[in-house]
């Protein structure tokens, strides 16, 4: 039996479980304690001092610390209270760039939002010196502006924590505090994995990702170029969050018809690299097992994950499949297959990713993706970044009528839909794997073992007279916590997939902003999760080895799964990457 | 290097007995300024290592307290007391002096590793100000024109 304590707060009464935070009861009362520092499950240190509360006690409480007590009276609106919290957000602002009309995070930023809920009269009440940084845009994937940053540090905890990865922290000491990395390196210099779930984290504009709007806006208006579009499985989970549309919904038609009149020549959809990946990678794991070579099989979809694990566990390198991720084998395969059909010569056409992922863009500058001096993709914009490009091409997306991918290279099944989500690759896997070793049909294509947002999960899948043991984990740390039970032999394992945000692509880094208050409401990782097993259930195919188009390509380009050709444009190899640099 | 050699040694034993310990960073951080003088980011990543924490924590602890010196310090540390008393009695012409003397900031080190020049606090010898301190040696009742002499003794 749970233990029960009762408690009042602003004259309500609540019950809740020992070691609830008042800030969660005050929740379940239906109040709304102001926030900054506070990222559930990431952050709760008492930092910011906004979420301060009455209990009679000699000081004011931090509300997201204070666990409840029997009896306890709290008061979170008094004249006291809002008087010290809003002292408290003045003194904030006193040390921020207040430029809020060109900033990353204009009308999304909850300091922003503070502002209007505590009802700030004057920005510059408390007038002093200002700390100027340089802005950090030297990553690829991921902008720092210290001068909006307000030392919050949930970008830390998530680095830290959630990731294992911890490459960022507080440097220095009082009004000289800065986020950033060890000896002033830049992100780009220090073993960063470029996932961007600090970006995810932030309440402010301090970090956004590196823009690649105006690129594929050139690109898009140079007449000898074929410019055609991807987007990943997890973007249509997500898109129209941007434009008020609820969590859980997804957009695919939508999107379609908007990327279609954004002006891409082609609008194809990485659902049908993904169903590719499964024929590769389920022979791949097939010929692993039965040639007795290193296992367990890693999934590398994920660039995040990839990069980790070449920085962090390079001696699990062998165990990575030779994969490239599915918007890489979507990108070589439309400079060769598609191009060849239509008769362009590749060099005149450019491919641009839409992913939920900033890693994707600096995989998609990895050296080894590519083919004839050309890069499988060329540019990559985040859902954020294909957001803003929707509402400055003034389209309105609510409005849209639903359409469709292109063909060939646009078709997918169900299995390459689920890919967004963790634990999805390993079901899409399973579904051709045990349909090709055993030669039966599946009768319950759904896994559901490996689905949900448990931080690892395992099961064990008869496959023929085979028990073959898998493992998802999503999130880097799991990802660690999961090799070290390999490294000391007490796992393992067959086949692991691995995405390197916590809950897969659908809450990766490029993904739509969701605020700390929001994700006290709901968990984005499981809503948006839902959208993509609804699209699969709902299809008419759900196993990658049915999908005619990628059928066609096997039999009239590649061959086989796992050709000469496909090593050639469809595999990739890794290399050991330094955790310090000079 | 042997020399060398056996310090990064002896850092290594402290990391060994304080590993698995809470708070851990900043002992093996004070250990490893008695041994090097300063913590440069080699023996910061050794210590981030041994302990299995982040680089940029151990970073982030040595720049919040100001006992831990990311640069070698100079042979002679000099430190010129800028307390009330002293300041008053002109203690900013001393370290301006110094400044132009050596050709170096309050907080730098002399390209020739001789000399590091820092301002301090009271030093606890006010009847004597202006002072200044030169490694353990302490110089009070200082003018400007005092401050090449007393220099020339270090630099020999």
């Amino acid at each position: 039996m749970e233990n029960l304590v009762k408690l009042t707060i602003d004259g309500v009464s609540v019950e809740v479980p020992a070691g609830t935070t008042v800030l969660e009861a005050a929740k379940k009362a239906g109040i709304n304690i102001p926030t900054l520092c506070y990222l559930k499950d990431i952050n709760q240190i008492g930092a910011c001092r906004m979420c301060i509360v009455d209990t009679g006690a000699r000081a004011f409480g931090a509300a997201c610390v204070l666990p409840v007590s029997e009896g306890m009276n709290v008061k979170t609106n008094t004249p006291k209270l809002r008087e010290a919290r809003k002292i408290n957000l003045e003194l904030l602002l006193s040390n921020h760039d207040k430029r809020c009309l060109d900033c990353a995070r204009n009308q999304k930023c909850e300091l922003q939002q503070m502002c209007i809920d505590l009802g700030v009269e004057d920005v510059d009440k408390f007038k002093g010196k200002q700390n100027e940084y340089d802005i950090d845009d030297l990553s690829p994937s991921i902008v720092r502006n210290n001068n909006k940053c307000i030392l919050c540090r949930r970008c830390v905890a998530a680095c830290n924590n959630t990731q294992a990865v911890g490459v960022i922290g507080p440097m220095g000491r009082g009004f000289k505090t800065q986020i950033r990395s060890a000896w002033e390196q830049p992100l780009n210099d220090v073993a960063c994995i470029n996932c961007g779930q600090c970006i995810a984290a932030c309440p402010t504009g301090a970090l956004y990702e590196k823009d690649s709007t105006k690129a594929v806006w050139n690109l898009l208006a140079d007449e000898t170029k074929h410019v055609v579009v991807q987007p990943a499985p997890a973007v249509r989970a997500a898109l129209g969050e941007e434009f008020g549309i609820p969590m859980g919904t997804s957009v695919t038609g939508k999107m379609a018809a908007a990327l279609r009149r954004l002006g891409f020549e082609k609008v194809f959809d990485t659902d049908w690299a993904a169903d590719l990946t499964i024929l590769e990678e389920g022979t791949e794991f097939i010929g692993r097992l039965t040639n007795k070579g290193v296992l367990p099989l890693i999934t590398s979809c994920s660039p995040g994950w990839i990069k980790f694990c070449e920085t962090y566990y390079p001696d699990f390198i062998p165990n990575l499949s030779s994969c490239k991720s599915p918007h890489e084998m979507e990108g070589a395969m439309i400079k060769s297959y598609w191009a060849e059909k239509e008769g362009i010569d590749p060099k005149d056409i450019r491919v641009v990713s839409v992913m939920p992922c900033t890693a994707k863009k600096f995989e998609a500058k990895r050296p080894e993706l590519s083919h004839n001096g050309m890069q499988d993709v060329d540019e990559v914009i985040t859902t954020r970044e294909l957001a803003r490009m929707i509402k400055e091409a003034g389209i309105d997306f609510v409005n849209l009528p639903d359409e469709d991918f292109d063909p060939m290279l646009g078709e997918s099944t169900g299995a390459g839909v689920i890919f967004g989500a963790t634990g999805g690759v390993m079901e899409a896997a399973l579904r051709t794997v045990y349909e090709k070793v055993t030669g039966e049909t599946l009768k319950d294509v759904d896994f559901t073992a490996v689905r949900g947002t448990e931080g690892i999960k395992e099961a064990t899948i008869k496959v023929g007279d085979l028990d073959v043991n898998v493992a998802v984990a999503h999130g880097t740390a799991n990802a660690a916590k999961l090799l070290d039970s390999i490294r000391s032999g007490k796992k393992t394992y067959h086949f692991i997939e691995v995405m390197g945000c916590p809950g897969g692509c659908v809450t990766g880094g490029g993904q739509p902003i969701v605020s700390a208050q929001k994700r006290m409401e709901c968990d984005p990782k499981a809503l948006r999760a839902a959208a993509l097993y609804n699209e699969d259930a709902n299809k008419p195919s759900r196993k990658s080895h049915e999908n005619a188009s990628v059928m066609a390509l096997y039999k009239d380009y590649l061959g086989e799964p796992n050709s000469h050709l496909a090593h050639e444009l469809l595999h990739t190899h890794y290399q050991e990457r330094p955790k310090y640099t000079k | 290097m042997p020399d060398n050699k056996e310090k990064y040694a002896k850092l290594q034993e402290v990391i060994e007995k304080r590993k698995g310990e809470r708070g851990a960073v900043m002992p093996c951080l004070q250990e490893a300024m008695n041994i090097f003088g300063y913590v440069p980011q080699d023996v910061q990543e050794m210590i981030a290592d041994g302990l299995g924490v982040t680089l940029s924590e151990v970073y982030g602890v040595s720049t919040f307290y100001s006992q831990f010196s990311l640069k070698p310090k100079g042979e002679h540390v000099i430190g010129v007391c800028l307390g009330t008393a002293c300041y008053v009695k002109g203690s900013q012409k001393i370290i301006d002096r110094i400044s132009e003397e050596l050709k170096i900031q309050p907080g730098d080190t002399t390209d020739d590793g001789k000399f590091t020049l820092n301002a301090t606090r009271c030093l606890g010898a006010c009847g004597l100000a202006p002072v200044m301190m030169i490694g353990e040696e302490v110089y009070g009742r200082l003018t400007p024109d005092k401050v090449p002499e007393i220099l020339d003794k270090y630099r020999a």
